[in-house]
């Protein structure tokens, strides 16, 4: 059983109301440790809400799930307990900054899982170093930072509760493009380093394509698909259909094989495809 | 959900009601209350009913939004009629048991605070549900124009209004969304005691606050490049204008307070 684990997941908005919606429709999930997943769906297919369903922010309307093969709302009591082992980062997370100083504020999770201050100071210095903020930075207050450095601040509150699954909705969102590469670079390092369990929520499928192995496509508060990267993008038609599309890259080197030419890989990042091109060359030229 | 929370109750639709002239809906309203505070007898009372149910009927809107709109006031309902029933002790004694007491003018006055509190109620939330909050800052800005005389400042005033009234949503939306935030870092907002609650607040309130003055100062500079300057020389969209059947409505309500007065005078309820 995996780390993370639904059974016909639904959950409805404003039930008994003119405005009831469901938001998320007989979802049934499983998905392993260790894993990188995006998740991707236009606005309003009910990503947001099936990952507040991860760690008890929601409580689904009927159907089950469970972290780390236990139910959740089975024992009220392990809620929170629960709860620690699912980091969540929500958009925007720099809105969520309070304390009076970088470091304060990135002990708040531990602080409350009541962790030493022992603990609680090396998870905030390993955490700071893997998202990059130099130590003097520590004790500033969030206010001061720039726009990409709150974020990966707000990131790091997370991530130094050391979840065994990190779920970040749209963690890209509103930043420029090398702000991007920044934290989706990160999010790739900490899985490296950490090998746990991480969820990327995102619409955009460039950012997904180049940081996760694995794509839950959800369209109309259902899971449209669960499969690996290339297996999702060979659906480009259906995709489009929904409102998504497949990587510009993969849609020209898609266009490159239909005019003949032979390579075997799926081709998902520009970097990914400089390489092959070269190669392609070099193999012309003899 | 902390979303269930309605301020701008607004409901939709296309009935008289909704069609009359908000500056007219607020002089309805006042004249409806005042209405109901000059009636002392039954038969008064009863006129005020017969109003509240024709503008009701009128308005097209749902019983069950009625009724929500009394339930929370309820306890304060039962309170005032419960202390009536046995504080006042005019009249015949109907129980007595201890010092307990009933009188039969404690069970006609609860009666009659009890409906007039609903009344009230009904009349209000009418207003409300018919207006949409905009139109209805409009009316008092209209109403209050007068005042610009003494340096009354009726259109600045009215611009707070519809700018607050706009933003509730969008707060209630993001303190939501910060608790959730801060839920997932472990804040414990539910257990402990009072104090202990209330620090537990800090994470919510400070990003609260910053966000509302970032939205503040957004808003400021967006009204300024849109060359907003106040309401001088302003003109609108949408003029307000009185039709026939403005002029309708406010007779029948005139109408009805003469009869409540007359009531008053010769009923003998």
């Amino acid at each position: 059983m995996g780390i993370i684990r639904t059974e016909n997941l639904t959950y409805v908005y404003g039930e008994g109301t003119p405005f009831r919606k469901v938001a998320v429709d007989g979802v049934s999930l499983d998905i392993d440790e260790g894993e990188i997943v995006g998740i991707i769906g236009h606005t309003g297919s009910g990503k947001s809400t099936l990952i507040q369903h991860f760690n008890g922010l929601l409580k689904p309307t009927s159907g089950k799930v469970f972290i780390d093969g236990e139910e959740l709302f089975a024992d009220k009591s392990r809620l929170k307990e629960i709860r620690f082992k699912v980091g969540l980062v929500f958009q925007y997370p720099e809105h969520q900054l309070f304390e009076e100083t970088v470091y304060k504020d990135i002990a708040f999770g531990p602080k409350n899982m009541g962790l030493s201050d022992g603990e609680t100071d090396r998870r905030i210095r390993e955490t700071a170093r893997l998202v990059g903020l130099r130590e003097e930075l520590l004790e500033k207050s969030p206010f001061e930072l720039s726009g990409g450095q709150k974020r990966r601040v707000a990131i790091a509150g997370v991530m130094a509760m050391e979840p065994k699954v990190l779920i970040l909705d749209e963690p890209t969102a509103g930043l420029d493009p090398r702000g991007r590469d920044r934290i989706l670079g990160l999010i790739k390092e900490y899985h490296a380093e950490k090998g746990t369990t991480v969820l990327l929520v995102s619409h955009s499928m460039e950012d997904v394509a180049k940081t996760v192995s694995k794509i839950l496509v959800m369209n109309d508060a259902k899971v449209f698909m669960y499969s690996d990267r290339s297996s999702v993008f060979a659906k480009s038609a259906e995709l489009t259909s929904m409102g998504l599309t497949v990587p510009q890259v993969t849609r020209v080197f898609d266009r490159l094989r239909e005019m003949g030419i032979e390579f075997e890989d799926e081709v998902f990042s520009v970097d990914y495809a400089k390489d092959l091109v070269m190669r392609l060359l070099a193999e012309k030229r003899g | 959900m902390i979303k269930d929370i309605t301020l701008g109750q607004f409901f939709p639709g296309k009935s008289v009601i909704h069609r009359l002239d908000p500056r007219i809906k607020l002089l309805l309203t006042v004249i409806y209350i005042v209405m109901l505070f000059v009636a002392d007898t039954f038969a008064g009372l009863g006129a005020g009913v017969l109003f509240m149910l024709i503008s009701f009927l009128l308005s097209g809107i749902p019983l069950k939004m009625m009724l929500k709109s009394i339930k929370p006031l309820l306890p304060i309902i039962l309170f005032t009629g419960i202390l009536n029933l046995f504080f006042i002790s005019t009249g015949d004694i109907l129980f007595e048991w201890g010092i307990i007491k009933i009188t039969s003018g404690g069970v006609t006055t609860m009666i009659f605070m009890a409906s007039r509190i609903v009344l009230l109620i009904c009349g209000t939330s009418l207003l409300t549900y018919t207006t949409s909050p905009i139109t209805l800052t409009d009316a008092i800005e209209r109403i209050l124009s007068p005042l610009k005389v003494i340096k009354f400042p009726a259109h600045e005033i009215a611009m707070m209004m519809t700018i607050a009234l706009r933003f509730i949503p969008t707060l209630i939306e993001e303190t939501d969304k910060i608790m959730s935030a801060q839920k997932a870092r472990g804040a414990d907002l539910e257990s402990g005691n009072i104090i202990r609650r209330a620090k537990a607040l800090i994470p919510i309130l400070i990003p609260l606050f910053v966000s509302a003055f970032r939205r503040a100062e957004e808003l400021a500079l967006a009204m300024e490049c849109r060359c907003y300057r106040g309401g001088e020389g302003r003109t609108r969209l949408k003029q307000l204008k009185t039709a026939p059947r403005d002029y309708v409505a406010t007779a029948v309500a005139v109408l009805f307070l003469a009869a409540v007065i007359v009531l008053n005078r010769f009923s003998p309820l």
